[in-house]
């Protein structure tokens, strides 16, 4: 029960001048329950990655497995894949086109061949899980806010049940309370339905605040593969590929440098927090 | 997948076609058309197959490109050399209950044949060379003279460019929005006609809201920068005639020439 890519190649126009690698050979496992975050800088492959997971991209080269079955096999499904792997793509607001909110989200039900009941009521679920007020379930999705358009996108990804949650940049152009609410809307579906959640994102915040893994990703090869404080240990390297490791990480390294022996693997503003004031301790004495 | 269509075919070389001004491609390209409809016996068509191999030659672009423009266009030419082939009255050569083949049936048939490829041929060298950019420069030169009968033509090429340039924006939009509803389990491949009209309205809508949510960006960051038309408007790099310039309408008054010669003499 797992996501798994085996030298995965992608190529953009093959044989002709605008031939681009987007992926190169990339092999990865992501299994059951866990909460990975991709991050890499524009165009390192990271869009493409993820239409990998659901079919809607077929490699160049090198096979994809679900649930240990290549979803390139004769006869595989795809769209049952894509109601088990959900897949929210960056800006998703701009894909609602229902008259109101409630029928956009039984949208995706529907496909799977549920009842217009059974599909509202998914439906009322998944906003509730989103977080978005009842007020709004019969209201046309334009009149909403930015954020609450979101919202109702994410609930039209949720509302199919998918075992696998992937969200592009589910927090860009958003404000920083709409960000966090969000993420930890995200986080606790997490815990509560014990569903695997891969999160593509930018800011290396929200990243190390919530993953157990992360994914470099640059120029289509995989960076980096490990659990965040490991990752954020090659700061010098991430840099060098565009991206960079938390703040704290900089303000540990900068203390070190000072002659603190604070612990430099910290990467939430917590755990920053407690280790500074250990330090501090121990020079006391 | 829709990535692999491409409108606006420009193919990036670096070829004296390419260097060429837009102006004497568009009129070239018309002098070739028309030099077309000029030759008649077999030396004219010779000699109009050496000038588009020369062209081809001196334009760097593969011959399998140009003859991709020509894959849409078959069923068009098929039926027009059928017509010909058949429906023209002459000596009859071969029959078969109501359907005679002539003679004057076959020659008009490839004629026919023959002008159209070329002439498809023709334009996708003018367009594989021009990126659409210059194309709208180099029509708004040319019409420049019909100013002086009120037609807006700074502000026709302005809405070409733009068209133009959104196409491929609209191209990918399209794909985006596809794949996040496939994401969410809508088909747009399979059941009969009224079910996929039906499943196209969740792939229009947020189609068309994105295309004015663009169009008003636009016309908001033209405003912002003053944009008030054509009137008094100097270009950055206005096209200008090289030395090659005239050296290319020389080539290609040439050949019209002799193709006008061999349509007299013969």
């Amino acid at each position: 029960m797992s996501l798994r890519l085996e030298h995965v190649t992608y190529t953009y126009n093959p044989g002709t001048v605008y031939e681009m690698h987007a992926l190169k050979d990339v092999s990865l496992d992501i299994p059951d329950g866990q909460f990975a975050g991709i991050i890499g800088h524009t165009g390192s492959g990271k869009s493409t990655l993820i239409q990998h997971f659901n079919g809607l991209m077929k490699p160049t080269a090198g096979t994809v497995y679900f649930q240990d079955e290549d979803i390139w096999q004769e006869g595989y499904s795809l769209k049952r894949l894509r109601s088990q792997v959900g897949l929210v793509f960056q800006y998703p607001e701009h894909q609602l086109f229902e008259a109101d909110v409630l029928s956009d989200v039984c949208f995706g039900p529907k496909n799977q061949g549920l009842s217009k009941e059974e599909a509202e009521l998914r439906a009322v679920q998944a906003l509730r899980q989103a977080g978005l007020k009842e007020k709004y379930y019969r209201s046309s999705p334009f009149e909403l806010s930015g954020g609450q358009k979101r919202r109702v996108a994410i609930a039209g990804v949720l509302a199919m049940e998918p075992k696998v949650l992937i969200l592009d940049e589910p927090t860009a152009g958003l404000d920083p309370k709409g960000r966090d609410e969000i993420l930890d809307q995200i986080a606790f579906l997490h815990e509560e339905r014990k569903i695997t959640v891969i999160l593509v994102s930018h800011s290396m915040e929200d990243i190390a605040r919530y993953v157990e893994r992360i994914l470099v990703m640059n120029k289509g090869e995989k960076a980096f593969d490990g659990v965040p404080r490991e990752v954020f240990s090659h700061y010098k390297e991430l840099e060098r590929m565009g991206l960079a490791a938390p703040q704290i990480t900089y303000i540990m390294h900068e203390l070190k440098a000072k002659g603190l022996l604070a612990d430099t693997s910290a990467i939430t503003v917590d755990e920053a927090k407690k280790s500074i004031l250990e330090a501090l301790e121990k020079r006391k004495v | 997948m829709i990535r692999d269509i491409t409108i606006g075919q420009y193919y990036p070389a670096d070829s004296i076609l390419h260097r060429l001004d837009p102006r004497v491609k568009f009129i070239g390209t018309f002098l070739f058309l028309v030099s077309l409809f000029v030759a008649d016996s077999f030396w004219g068509y010779l000699l109009a197959t050496c000038f588009l191999a020369g062209i081809i030659a001196l334009s760097k672009v593969p011959v399998k490109f140009m003859l991709k423009g020509l894959k849409p266009l078959f069923i068009l030419l098929l039926i027009t050399v059928i017509f010909n082939l058949f429906l023209i009255p002459g000596t009859v050569v071969w029959e078969l209950g109501f359907l005679k083949i002539t003679q004057e049936g076959i020659t008009q048939a490839v004629k026919i044949g023959i002008r159209l490829v070329y002439l498809v041929i023709g334009s996708s060298v003018m367009t594989l060379t021009t990126t659409p950019n210059q194309l709208t420069d180099g029509l708004e030169r040319i019409m420049k003279p019909l100013n002086k009968i009120k037609v807006p033509v700074h502000e026709i090429s302005m809405m070409m460019s733009i068209a133009l340039r959104f196409i491929p924006i609209l191209m990918e939009e399209t794909d985006k929005i596809m794949k996040a509803q496939m994401a969410r389990g809508a088909d747009f491949e399979s059941g009969n006609l009224i079910q996929k009209a039906k499943s196209l309205i969740p792939l229009l809508v947020p189609l068309f809201i994105s295309a004015f949510r663009r169009a008003d960006d636009l016309a908001m960051a033209m405003e912002a920068r003053c944009y008030h038309g054509g009137e008094n408007r100097t270009q950055m790099k206005p096209l200008v005639y090289q030395g090659h310039d005239y050296g290319a309408y020389g080539v290609t008054l040439v050949y019209l020439a002799a193709e006008i010669v061999i349509r007299t003499v013969m």
